[in-house]
């Protein structure tokens, strides 16, 4: 087999995959040995998640040869690949969830009794699943019922029961919590250690790199540039190799120069969440024009509730928000918008964008009946509209098959630029940003922060909420944290160390306070 | 007019043996929705059904000729459908429409050629052979000629509902309609599963026309489905897919329409002929209700 060394357990041999409109993969040749941990690194787009898809079976490369234990694969299927014991945990989990964990696990391979589903049987092997690997479920309960972590460790058991020893994990800490980020890591080394496992690990971020890798191989528009042993790198080293320019995150310039006047503020609010339970309760904030107010804190405590409240997608309890000085009881989302207020949702997919609209049609949308766009707000100028969206499209550095692709077609990234370029394009005083670049590329990551500095520079009053503490330190004029719907500090960044903010988050300051 | 003017013997009846024309069409409804499709086509399927289980039993002379035209066109309509929705990606509520329209139109045109027929089907010669029916016999005061597709879609109710939980080929069905990418990534095609889905349907919907036209009567009107296949369609809702809880919906919606055929002597006819579709209006409300109340209390 081609791949000199022994212990080649997978190999891919000058691998192209070319989509309408994109190279995904140019010419990729990779071999990954027997009880590595090898992690893939690289903007989004740069061909990571195609590569491995390929290694999973879900595409056949254009040209190229892919080798698995000194085979050549001939038929590319998730089942063959099942066969030669690749297995694959996905960015977005591929579960039932009105079935069990112990339903998923065996999907497919359901032990029988007669033509009948055994589930005495399906039981036990899912105990005996985790009594072999230490990563505990509970077979009976509904997977629509459980954590996403714990969802992700039935995908990951799911594996295991088809016998992979090669496990590729597509952005798996992306949805997890720090502590189960830090669980999910000790079970990759016990496995690899203890089942000589192979573990093919795709992410964003290169701390995680460094914990948790042998080699590392970086990507970069569909090309693989460098294959390294983690020890001989830094972050510094790979982010330079990803974005192929100098590292990017810097710190960021904060001119002291924002007027003091209050352009949201809330008061004594209030909300609850979909269940129905307290999400929020009694929280007071003001941000000023030219400040970014930073919120930090675990998923789960309130984040998403206020920034639903502020904006009017939910309905609050009690308190007032004003935007601009005006009380937003009682407004719709759009007449709050007009306050002066643009919103950068959290979830790009499902609310930040019209997934099977072009890329025109969602920078437009809500400046369609401006007479720019269109005559009376009925004729549209398509012209006009195509023109705009074409500025816009370079301005924010899109990188996609153009502006009459849709949307939903971009990788997230690019998806994220398009909900920024529409919200920020709106010149609003307010601004509400969540999760701006969550599951996004340093490039993209960086380009990102730089537009939202510049609205502060220019007067605009930024609420930023997000999971990721580095971001958060880079832009925040102020931090505040959040737990259980209440924040707990208030800081500057830079007066406090980073592992010091993770003791307010958990409720740490609370009693002290008292 | 008193109680048991109203609730006898023969209302119960009445009750079970519309109740199977609405079971059977119900099982097909619910082997595409499972397989995640909402099938409005339920109704066309149905009257193609009938229409081909008379021409059929007609022909042959035989009700067995009768079943396997119906099952034959039925499962046609399901491929049909199937290769529409699945393969072709088109709108299921547009190809669902469609079929209804067309089921409609080509029975109406065919029973037309037939020289002699309209509106509704009465050979000059030969007839149309009948299902068998087990007699048993008086009960308080009342024969009771059950035909057998009624005890047989019972059993059939309790067959679909161990395929559908107790079998991995059930859980394929419907993971292929929750999440089909789930299927997909170990190794099981969804297409395929919502095909079987499709098919099941067709085959069901046939069943349950050939039920209406050779069994509970044994003729074919233009239209005779008399919009049961949208009836079923709201006891899936209802029943949520479930084989035995659509059942209990498609007996709820027949007591209410037997019940309005008695009435029919103190009420105007007109009136009580909307009966079941008000019970279906009323059990869409219920149904509402409920899930408002299942909201509250996880709240």
């Amino acid at each position: 087999m081609p791949g000199s060394e022994e212990n080649t357990i997978v190999s891919f041999r000058h691998v192209s995959m070319q989509f309408p409109g994109v190279l995904a993969n140019d010419d990729v040749s990779l071999d990954i040995r027997r009880g590595e941990v090898f992690a893939l690194v690289g903007e989004n787009g740069a061909g990571k998640s195609t590569l491995m898809n390929i290694l999973y079976g879900m595409n056949a490369p254009t040209s190229g040869e892919v080798w698995v234990k000194g085979r050549r694969v001939e038929s590319f299927s998730p089942r063959d690949a099942i066969d030669r014991g690749i297995g694959m945990v996905h960015q977005h989990f591929k579960l039932v969830p009105s079935f069990t964990v112990a339903q998923n696990i065996v999907l497919n391979c359901e032990p029988r009794r007669g033509i009948f589903y055994d589930f005495a049987a399906a039981r036990k092997t899912v105990e005996k699943l985790v009594d072999e690997y230490g990563l505990q479920v509970n077979p009976g309960d509904r997977v629509e019922d459980i954590s996403v972590g714990l969802q992700q460790r039935v995908e990951i058991l799911k594996t295991f029961h088809r016998g992979a020893d090669v496990l590729i994990l597509d952005e798996p800490t992306a949805v997890l919590t720090p502590k189960e980020t830090d669980e999910l890591f000790s079970v990759i080394r016990s496995i690899v250690r203890e089942k000589q496992m192979t573990v093919i690990i795709i992410t964003h971020k290169l701390y995680e790199v460094m914990a948790i890798s042998d080699r590392v191989g970086v990507m970069r528009q569909g090309r693989l540039v460098a294959v390294k042993e983690t020890k001989e790198v830094d972050e510094r080293i790979l982010a330079s190799l990803m974005v192929g320019k100098e590292v990017l995150l810097s710190a960021l310039p904060h001119p002291d120069d924002h007027d003091d006047t209050v352009a949201v503020e809330v008061r004594d609010l209030t909300v609850k969440d979909n269940r129905g339970l307290l999400a929020v309760r009694g929280l007071s904030l003001k941000v000023e024009r030219g400040e970014i107010l930073g919120i930090v804190g675990i998923e789960g405590n309130g984040q998403s509730e206020l920034i639903e409240a502020i904006t009017g997608l939910r309905p609050i309890e009690s308190g007032q928000i004003f935007i601009q000085g005006k009380d937003t009881r009682g407004l719709t989302p759009g007449k709050i918008r007009a306050l002066g207020l643009a919103h950068v949702p959290e979830d790009r997919l499902s609310t930040g964008v019209s997934a099977k609209a072009d890329i025109t049609d969602n920078v437009v949308v809500g400046k369609e009946k401006t007479p720019e766009f269109s005559v009376a707000g009925i004729h549209m100028k398509r012209g006009a509209m195509k023109r705009y969206a074409q500025k816009l499209y370079e301005q924010f550095d899109i990188r996609g098959a153009g502006i009459d692709a849709q949307a939903g077609e971009l990788s997230g990234g690019n998806m994220q630029k398009v909900v920024v370029a529409r919200e920020f394009s709106y010149d609003t005083p307010v601004l509400i940003i969540s999760q701006p670049t969550r599951g996004v590329d340093i490039g993209a990551m960086d380009f990102i922060h730089q537009q939202i500095m510049q609205k502060r520079n220019r007067s605009c009053a930024i609420l930023l909420v997000s999971a990721d503490l580095d971001e958060l330190y880079r832009l925040s004029d102020r931090l505040v944290t959040i737990y259980e719907g209440r924040l707990t500090g208030e800081f500057t960044p830079g007066s406090i160390p980073k592992t010091e903010i993770s003791y307010y988050m958990t409720g740490g300051g609370r009693e002290e306070k008292k | 007019m008193d109680f048991a003017s109203i609730f006898n013997v023969s209302t119960l009846l009445n009750t079970f043996n519309t109740a199977t024309i609405v079971i059977l069409a119900g099982l097909g409804c619910l082997m595409t929705d499972q397989a995640g499709m909402m099938n409005i086509g339920i109704d066309g399927m149905m009257t193609a059904g009938a229409f081909a289980a008379v021409m059929g039993s007609w022909l042959c002379g035989s009700w067995v000729m009768g079943l396997v035209f119906a099952l034959a066109v039925g499962l046609l309509f399901g491929l049909f459908y199937g290769v529409f929705v699945i393969r072709f990606k088109s709108d299921e509520f547009i190809i669902g429409v469609a079929l209804n329209i067309f089921a409609v139109a080509i029975t109406t045109f065919i029973l037309r050629s037939i020289p002699g027929q309209t509106g509704s089907f009465h050979p000059a010669t030969g007839a149309v052979v009948k299902m068998p029916s087990i007699d048993l016999g008086f009960i308080a005061g009342t024969r009771v000629n059950l035909s057998v597709m009624v005890p047989l879609s019972w059993l059939l109710v309790l067959l679909c509902w161990v395929m559908l939980y107790r079998t991995p080929l059930g859980f394929w069905l419907h993971a292929s309609g929750e999440h089909p990418e789930s299927l997909r990534s170990v190794g099981r095609s969804p297409e395929r599963m919502k095909f079987l889905g499709a098919t099941l349907c067709g085959l069901f919907c046939g069943l349950s026309g050939a039920y209406l036209s050779i069994s509970y009567l044994s003729t074919f009107t233009e239209n005779m489905s008399a919009s049961r296949g949208y009836v079923a369609v709201a006891c899936v809702i209802f029943g949520r897919s479930n084989p035995p809880l659509v059942f209990l919906a498609a007996l709820l919606f027949s007591l209410i329409d037997a019940v309005g055929q008695r009435l029919q002597g103190v009420v105007d006819p007109t009136l009580t002929s909307t009966f079941p579709y008000l019970g279906t209006i009323l059990m869409m409300v219920l149904l509402a209700l409920r899930n408002q109340a299942k909201k509250k209390r996880a709240a």
